[in-house]
């Protein structure tokens, strides 16, 4: 039995050393969020290890001390009931263990949850990462551009983006800017990152989806933020406007590549938060659309009117 | 429908499948038929209330079920060996991992404890059966069917495809229209009725039908870790019930609970999924802890160590288990103050699991510790368990979650925790009960090879799992591309798949080899155990002990041994036994049928079937059985066989 416990040993050193050519991403962060996460990672696989490396020591001693051949045949092990004051012991070691980690998950989670520190005063660039099918959609309202399966990002700016989906349930993830999220059909997450390098970074959809889930890829291009404005501008000035007509083809179609348009579908197919929720729950909701929980979102991408027109009367009685 | 759409075409390797049902079905048929065996069959099994025997079906299914999912994972490994591997595509792949999920959890590890549950609980406990006798037949029978509902439709009707969690909207006549999903619903629903039943069963087996003298703190740690599952069973499998009921109308009568339209909340699925999901993973890992505790205590020679903090850890663990299910799901963006109070209720769950573990470990200390097959898989649990139990720690932390949430991190923790924690548990029971069983040992040099073969293996196939989610690799994704890096941690796993492969087959060389060549045991206690089981003799009697024990103490078998207590000290008196019954069987198939055909919308036959369900349950409520009486020169003349002497 102690050699089991020695052959983990070597198999994972053996398995640091394969994978310690190629950086594991979540532990190469290019932003404050997947710090933290790191951080919180590192810390966490450091206290762990001191608890495997308490009840391996104990494994391999009382199992190398009274083994049958090793003990006289006449040995009698002795009745035990327990001991008060070890079982104290490790009970209130584990229970301050727990203390010191709620303490930090609670404050990374707080940390990680919220614009990072240091990124507050500057006003976020909105980005609003829809999926259908197997496929991303990403719209910059103020920019009034949109991009499929790509998403441009300036550095050292907070981004806000804001999830949703028009099928099943997915989740926007972008490993080395920080964790996931869900996009859902009936309203919107939120994610507040910042990349604080110059990095092409690997999204994807890490939820079940169906059949071509996985192929649900993107890039995350973060560049300076001159780049990213001459980027915006050459968008602008090169790409077609999205029409609605163009939108529904692409809702139609399970794998695109990349494409980049002028304008939003958000103007003709809004996202499902504040009045157009589905449940409305979520901060953003107004005093009004407590009336609208019983709306059809699930033919949100059929909505064939302009965000302005909205009006409670031609929300429920859509199609 | 036409029959293509009724069959599953198209795909090479399911009419092979379809071929070798054919076959075996065949086979055992004529089989049967040439041996004459089919009265056998329909007395000594198919109409049993017999706890051991019912105890040996479920086993046996379960070991079925083992090889259904280990195929399932086999080709998802096979798949995974290399990147843009083109051995399924994602349709079969999807299909694979959903029915992996389910086959693994519902229909082999839950009916593995359940039928180790069986076999040893009434023996624990002195008692001649389990409270209700017939219900527990039923609720084999239901599990049973719901089992074979949910295979065939692997060759009828196609597999689900959403994912054991078959979470909503993915799971709705929108995104899944073919039948799939409908039998897991059905199939799931049908078993989960059995499992609920046998909650109920054993709690009033336990609490009403222990031996004279046995207190519940006087409870072998096997029983009292069923106990509390059995309660865990209780509360939980409800919710799961309602959960499929609301499912079922969603799919079949245009419902709209967790659809996208009309104000379904799909976040609901996964709440009440989880709700009852959580629960489920305590109630096997529990008794594969209890049945740890026997014989890591049986091979060191020594009693339990902090038998009481032993059961106050598992009543907590219980507990918590139904505070904690929303860590499935910090990702769904319910803010940093409920998933701070879910990280904390899910971390306090390792303090008990810690108790325990030390328990064990000072079990061991200052033990005769005999490191025969059972006992050697009891001990690679502690240091393989305590791995899934630490990264559980670390996947508990909502912050760092978002990171591992849907990764291979993921896949590789509950693996660590549910193989060494529950497969190696009902392999360890199954070599250590079996004795009592079928009166041989499984051959123990075979044994040992076959315990390092899948000791091993298993950590070639897990271990990297870890690393290539934290290099980003999701869960589910049937290929990836070799830019991703994702390929050579990829290979090694997949080649430890085939070392687990080969180790259970050595598993089943094992006790195919034993049944013709095993020397047979006389005593009735191979291992010079410690609880009441080992007290009567292997194999078993129809009425379980002669004369009911008298217990003073925790373990008063090993202590009747050392002189310090008897057991058996009243006279032989009649003993009431229950009715052999084909109603539970037949009640199975009825149901099988219901099921078939709710899952294709087929009214007419479903219908019949429903009325059917009722006229079982007339009949059984107007029969009047009270069972038979077996005479002591009956039993005087069995107990005389059973101890070698001639009659």
């Amino acid at each position: 039995m102690k050699r089991k416990g020695l052959l983990l040993a070597l198999m994972s050193t053996l398995l640091l050393l394969l994978t310690g050519c190629e950086p594991l991403l979540v532990l190469n962060p290019k932003g404050p969020q997947a710090q933290t996460q790191a951080n919180t990672i590192i810390f966490s696989i450091i206290v762990m290890a001191f608890v495997l490396l308490v009840v391996y020591v104990l494994f391999v001693v009382f199992l190398s001390k009274y083994r049958a051949s090793k003990l006289p045949d006449d040995y009698e092990p002795p009745y035990e009931k327990g001991n008060k004051w070890l079982e104290i012991i490790w009970i209130a070691i584990p229970v301050l263990i727990v203390a010191v980690l709620s303490v930090v998950t609670v404050k990374t989670t707080n940390a990680v949850e919220k614009v990072p520190v240091g990124y507050e005063n500057q006003k976020p660039l909105v980005i609003y990462a829809a999926s259908s099918n197997w496929k991303w959609h990403f719209s910059y309202p103020e920019e009034n551009i949109e991009t499929v399966n790509y998403v441009n990002i300036p550095t050292n700016r907070p981004v806000e983006f804001r999830m949703y989906s028009y099928g099943p349930i997915t989740s926007f993830w972008i490993p080395q800017l920080g964790g996931q999220k869900y996009a859902m059909s009936d309203m919107v997450t939120k994610l507040h990152f910042v990349a604080e390098h110059e990095a092409s970074m690997m999204g994807r959809n890490s939820n079940f989806s169906g059949e071509g889930y996985a192929h649900m890829e993107f890039e995350v291009l973060s560049m300076s933020p001159k780049k990213f404005d001459e980027w915006v501008n050459d968008v602008k000035a090169n790409e077609s406007e999205i029409t609605e007509a163009e939108f529904d083809k692409l809702l139609a179609t399970p794998h695109v590549g990349r494409k980049s348009y002028t304008g939003t579908h958000l103007t003709f197919s809004p996202a499902p938060e504040g009045e157009h929720a589905g449940h409305n729950h979520g901060s953003d909701s107004t005093s009004d659309d407590m009336d609208h929980s019983n709306m059809d979102h699930g033919d949100m991408d059929h909505e064939d009117m302009d965000q302005s027109e909205h009006s409670e009367s031609e929300h429920s009685n859509h199609e | 429908m036409k029959w293509d759409e009724f069959f599953v075409t198209g795909e090479p390797m399911i009419y092979g499948a379809m071929a070798s049902i054919v076959l075996v079905s065949v086979a055992i048929v004529v089989g049967l038929t040439y041996f004459k065996k089919w009265g056998y069959l329909w007395r000594e099994w198919l109409t049993t209330v017999d706890h051991k025997r019912i105890g040996i079906m479920y086993i046996i299914a379960a070991l079925l079920m083992l090889f259904r999912g280990g195929m399932d994972g086999l080709l998802m490994r096979g798949q995974l060996a290399r990147p843009e591997n083109g051995l399924l595509d994602a349709q079969h792949y999807n299909e694979i991992f959903t029915t992996h999920g389910v086959i693994m959890i519902l229909f082999m590890a839950m009916p593995f404890i359940i039928g180790l549950m069986n076999v040893v609980v009434p023996l624990q406990i002195g008692a001649r059966d389990v409270a209700f006798p017939r219900l527990n037949a039923v609720s084999f029978w239901l599990f049973f069917f719901g089992a074979m509902l949910f295979n065939i439709s692997f060759v009828i009707g196609g597999s689900p495809d959403a994912g054991w969690t078959a979470y909503f909207p993915l799971a709705s006549n929108e995104f899944s229209p073919t039948v799939g999903i409908n039998y897991y619903a059905i199939a799931l629903q049908i078993a989960g009725i059995g499992t609920l039943m046998t909650g109920i069963n054993f709690i009033v087996t336990i609490i009403k039908m222990r031996a004279p003298g046995m207190s519940l703190m006087k409870m072998p740690m096997f029983t009292w870790s069923v106990l509390i599952t059995c309660v865990i069973i209780t509360f939980a499998f409800p919710v799961l019930t309602i959960a499929l009921a609301l499912m079922t109308v969603d799919r079949l009568f245009g419902g709209q609970f967790f659809t996208m339209a009309n104000g379904g909340m799909d976040m609901l699925w996964a709440n009440l999924f989880w709700v009852w999901g959580h629960p489920e993973v305590y109630i096997v890992i529990l008794p594969a802890f209890g049945i740890y505790s026997e014989i890591i205590s049986t091979f060191s020679k020594k009693n339990l160590y902090g038998y009481t903090s032993m059961v106050v850890s598992m009543v907590a663990i219980s507990a918590l288990s139904f505070l904690v299910w929303a860590h499935h799901f910090y990702t769904m963006g319910h803010g940093a103050m409920v998933n701070g109070i879910f990280s904390i209720t899910t971390m306090a769950i390792a303090v008990p699991t810690g108790v325990k573990i030390f328990n064990w470990l000072f079990t061991l200390r200052k033990g005769k510790i005999q490191f025969t097959t059972p006992m050697m898989y009891s001990l690679a649990f502690i240091p393989i368990f305590t791995v899934g139990g630490v990264t559980g720690v670390m996947l508990a932390m909502a912050s760092a979650d978002y990171q591992y949430h849907n990764t291979m991190f993921l896949v590789a923790h509950f693996h660590y925790v549910l193989i060494p924690g529950t497969v190696f548990a009902v392999i360890a029971g199954m070599y250590y009960w079996f004795p009592k069983l079928f009166g041989f040992r499984l051959n123990e040099r075979q044994g040992k090879l076959t315990f390092w073969v899948i000791a091993i293996s298993f950590n070639v196939t897990f271990l990297p799992l870890f690393f290539l989610g934290l290099k980003g690799m999701t869960r589910r994704m049937y290929t990836y591309s070799a830019e991703t890096g994702f390929g050579p941690l990829n290979l090694i796993a997949s080649i430890g798949a085939v070392g687990l492969a080969i180790g259970f087959g050595l598993l089943v060389y094992n006790i195919y080899w034993s049944f013709r060549y095993a020397p047979r045991d006389t005593t009735g206690d191979p291992w010079d155990a410690r609880t009441l089981e080992w007290a009567t003799h292997s194999p078993i009697p129809d009425y379980n002990f002669a004369i009911t024990p008298k217990v003073q103490s925790l373990d008063c078998f090993w202590n009747m041994k050392k002189g310090k207590e008897k057991l058996f000290e009243d006279e032989l008196e009649e003993i009431h036994m229950p009715s052999n019954s084909g109603q539970p069987f037949i009640l199975g198939v009825i149901f099988f049928f219901l099921g078939f055909a709710l899952v294709f919308s087929w009214w007419v036959p479903a219908i019949i079937g429903g009325l059917g369900v009722l006229v079982m349950l007339g009949i059984r409520t107007f029969e009047r059985d009270h069972g038979y009486h077996i005479p002591v020169s009956e039993i005087k003349k069995t107990e005389q066989r059973l101890r070698g002497e001639t009659v």
